[in-house]
């Protein structure tokens, strides 16, 4: 084999990311692969080689430190509000999710709330079209408050619609305050974390091919600007709540490059926020740190993957899938749903799921549209259900049904007239 | 319509009797967003009233009348705005303050004379509107079964932007002799008022939507011209001589046509104002939503309503992205009339349902909505305006007699 010189190599290396990026002429491909893998081991290139992958030289850039710009969701949404009546998208989904947003239109329309609903049913049969004007529809309301869509497995084309709708509405950032409800039985009860989870990129760019035979590669894409906002978001987010520490959570150790990135963006942005405590830990460690001493954590930010993975393991620790709510929250857009993002298909239509975590959503909803009053009556209600009258569904280790959790929030309610 | 409801208000039924009988699997669509009531809330909510003038104070007083004997949780602030007494009228500011802090508004008509006493360009009801940024006019005419009029079955929405357009208040005289009048369109106003129909299509399950302008162009005579800017497209109309609103109107209809690809489920057409009035009158049935600029929507509304009854019976409200302010749909003042208990007090009775509607009180809307129509249905008591010898009083007698609890 002949020797090379660097940059034939890193020619070789260009060349192969154009092919791969447009997905020509697979044999090709394959065959620059194969020779620039017995290059790389055979010249001992490797060292040189590196500073090419894009992710590498994001790294070394100086950080984008420019001013310290204000909290990117906070500027004024698209929002179909007149005369004081908003309207919102629901998508109910599938599994519970249509019985839960049947109990928020009863507990809304009790309180009083000024929203109106359109309701745009997307379940796993739906087809593109519908879809489609799915999305559309929180296109021209702004807000959506939204059950989980069952994705199926083996299908090929097309990826979860639930990770779709996230990228089409560019919501970048998932945020999930895990709070212990004092009353629900659970291994701690001072649990505060609050879990920010980049939401559009990473493991779930839904880019997976079959190169060779037998081989599967799926592409996980970080980017600088992925992770600049949302470490961002998280900073802005400790500010504006009075938070004194961020965790970002990664596997640099390991993947160099793609979480180095992550961390080292994490890092830069750091920077800008000196009142604020910074540290990371690696996923595996913190899995461990969470269910050994969960009150070390204050405010966490992570990539895709390890949020999904961290989030619902925080969720177990203070009481399972039906209390808590996750805010998706992008430039322009927002969408509500319960924090776990599980359809939860077992207990469907049996009157025993709990509505805790659809009830939480609906008013992360309305804190978000500033109809605090009528948030907070319906959290009030919910606080009291839960801690003082103990009314919990079997996943909380009670006996009570759905309804039952739902009619004991009405008589607190009455007392709001509008 | 009914039949996709039904679960709903059965469901609605379950919760409040505490029976647990709701199905559980799945909600049939709906085709729109409004919801059916549940309670009767317990609390008391308040509107500002503003009486207005010619028959207005007599109208207002019917609506309190009703609501008193409907028993409706409502009260109202009532602030005195007009522009024939200077100095009686309540402060704008004070009128304006008043209806943000309550959301909701009951408003009788002002009158507007030709000649203003200070002089200045802009009516009392364009700074009301402008203050609060009351940009969304609805009338929603509709045939009251019953009345004898030249169409039955008229069902359609009339949405009028009124902010800006040809009630700029921008006129002067440059030359002697020759009066110019600037009609302003921009493209951000066009596009919130194209987006506020189509949301509105949406939200009570309309099919179409017609834009309705002048985007053609129509000689009449010889001097004109036009100036365009990046944000603001400007048509100066040469009064008298000839008109273009190629770029006024042609931007409203841009807007249109652009909101409308975000809603695949409404249809969108567009028609020319001539075009428009002939058809109105002669085949009404084929509107569902129109929307139009400022003064198309200011005849259209007046030539609808004269469709379906005339001014007497026909709602309107105009919002803003906080407050709705709830009036007759067609604006006459009737001054003719006042003191002689000859009004027909359906305009605003419909008018205050809604009111009540909007502010989750539907249950009394809706009550207060079945009496006119029972009692126009029913025709026995019919003002003079519907064919009838009726007093007023007479008629909300007739209206409170049928409140069905």
């Amino acid at each position: 084999m002949p020797l090379l010189s660097p940059g034939h190599l890193v020619g070789l290396f260009l060349q192969h990311r154009d092919q791969s990026w447009q997905g020509s002429n697979r044999s090709t491909h394959l065959a620059t692969l194969t020779t620039m893998a017995s290059l790389t081991r055979t010249a001992k290139l490797f060292s040189q080689f590196r500073p090419v992958v894009h992710g590498a030289r994001a790294i070394i850039q100086a950080p984008n430190v420019s001013q310290r710009r204000s909290f990117t969701a906070s500027q004024p949404f698209p929002v179909a509000r007149y005369g004081g009546r908003y309207t919102v998208t629901i998508l109910p989904g599938d599994g519970i999710g249509p019985e839960m947003m049947g109990y928020v239109q009863d507990i809304f329309r009790y309180a009083g709330v000024p929203v109106d609903f359109e309701e745009i049913q997307i379940t796993k049969d739906s087809t593109e079209e519908e879809f489609d004007n799915a999305v559309i529809c929180i296109k021209r309301n702004g807000v959506a408050l939204k059950g989980s869509i069952e994705s199926k497995y083996g299908g090929v084309e097309g990826g979860s619609r639930n990770a779709l709708l996230r990228t089409q509405l560019d919501l970048f950032a998932n945020v999930l305050h895990c709070r212990s409800y004092p009353a629900v039985r659970s291994r701690y009860s001072d649990i505060d974390i609050v879990i920010i989870r980049e939401n559009t990129e990473g493991e779930y760019s839904m880019m997976e091919h079959e190169g060779v035979k037998g081989v599967i590669e799926s592409l996980k894409i970080i980017t600088r600007h992925g992770s600049e906002r949302v470490a961002r978001y998280a900073f802005e987010y400790a500010v504006k709540h009075g938070r004194k520490k961020v965790t970002a959570v990664h596997k640099a150790n390991i993947m160099k490059l793609s979480d180095g990135l992550f961390l080292e963006t994490c890092r830069n942005v750091a920077k800008e926020y000196p009142e604020i405590e910074f540290t990371d830990m690696i996923v595996d460690n913190t899995c461990m740190q969470l269910v050994s001493h969960p009150q070390q954590f204050d405010v966490m930010v992570m990539p895709n993957l390890y949020g999904n993975v961290v989030s619902n393991l925080v969720c177990g620790l203070v009481g399972g899938p039906g209390l808590l709510s996750g805010r998706n929250y992008g430039e322009h857009f927002a969408v509500f749903e319960p924090g776990t993002r599980n359809t939860g298909t077992t207990v469907a239509g049996r009157n025993i799921a709990n509505p805790v975590a659809m009830l939480n959503a609906s008013c992360d909803m309305l804190e978000h549209l500033e109809l605090n009053t009528h948030a907070e009556l319906i959290r009030n209600a919910i606080e009291k259900t839960v801690n003082i009258d103990l009314i919990h569904t079997a996943d909380l280790g009670g006996q009570a049904t759905s309804l039952d959790v739902l009619e004991l929030h009405l008589p607190s309610l009455k007392c709001l007239g509008v | 319509m009914a039949s996709r409801l039904s679960p709903y208000l059965s469901k609605v039924g379950c919760v409040l009797s505490g029976v647990q009988c709701r199905s559980l699997h799945g909600i049939a669509p709906l085709t729109s967003a409004v919801q059916s009531p549940v309670t009767k809330p317990e609390g008391r909510t308040t509107a500002t009233l503003i009486p207005g003038d010619g028959v207005g104070p007599e109208l207002c007083q019917v609506v309190m009348d009703v609501f008193k004997s409907a028993g409706v949780p409502m009260d109202f602030e009532e602030r005195h705005l007009t522009e024939l007494y200077a100095r009686r009228s309540d402060s704008l500011e004070e009128v304006v303050a008043s209806i943000k802090r309550n959301g909701v508004c009951l408003k009788g008509i002002l009158a507007t004379p030709d000649h203003s006493s200070d002089g200045e360009l802009k009516t009392l009801n364009m700074k009301l509107r402008d203050e609060l940024d009351l940009y969304a006019n609805v009338v929603h005419v509709k045939s009251l079964p019953g009345l004898n009029v030249r169409h039955k079955n008229v069902n359609m929405v009339v949405i009028r932007e009124q902010t800006e357009g040809e009630y700029s208040a921008l006129e002067h005289e440059s030359v002697t002799g020759v009066v110019e009048c600037l009609k302003i369109m921009t493209r951000e106003k066009c596009r919130r008022i194209a987006k506020f129909a189509f949301d509105y299509a949406t939200k009570y399950g309309r099919k179409k939507v017609t834009a309705v302008h002048k985007a053609n162009i129509m000689k009449l005579g010889d001097g004109l011209f036009l100036r365009q800017c990046e944000e603001v497209n400007r048509n100066i109309i040469n009064v008298c001589k000839g008109n273009i609103m190629k770029l006024g109107d042609g931007l409203f209809l841009r807007q249109c046509e652009e909101v409308s690809a975000m809603y695949p489920n409404i249809e969108f057409n567009n028609m020319i104002i001539d075009n428009c009035t002939m058809q109105m009158v002669s085949n009404p049935h084929q509107f569902d939503v129109l929307v139009l600029p400022n003064l198309y929507g200011n005849i259209v509304d007046n030539l609808a309503s004269g469709l379906v009854g005339g001014a007497g019976v026909v709602a309107g409200e105009s919002y803003s992205g906080n407050a709705v302010v709830f009036e007759p749909g067609a604006r006459h003042t009737f001054s003719e009339a006042v003191g002689k208990n000859l009004a027909n007090p359906t305009a605003m009775l419909l008018a205050s349902a809604n009111l009540l509607n909007h502010v989750n009180l539907q249950y009394h809307g809706n009550m207060i909505k079945a009496a006119v129509d029972r009692v126009i249905r029913t025709g026995k008591v019919r003002t003079k305006d519907m064919g009838g010898h009726a007093t007023t009083h007479h008629y909300s007698q007739a209206v409170m007699e049928n409140l069905k609890y």
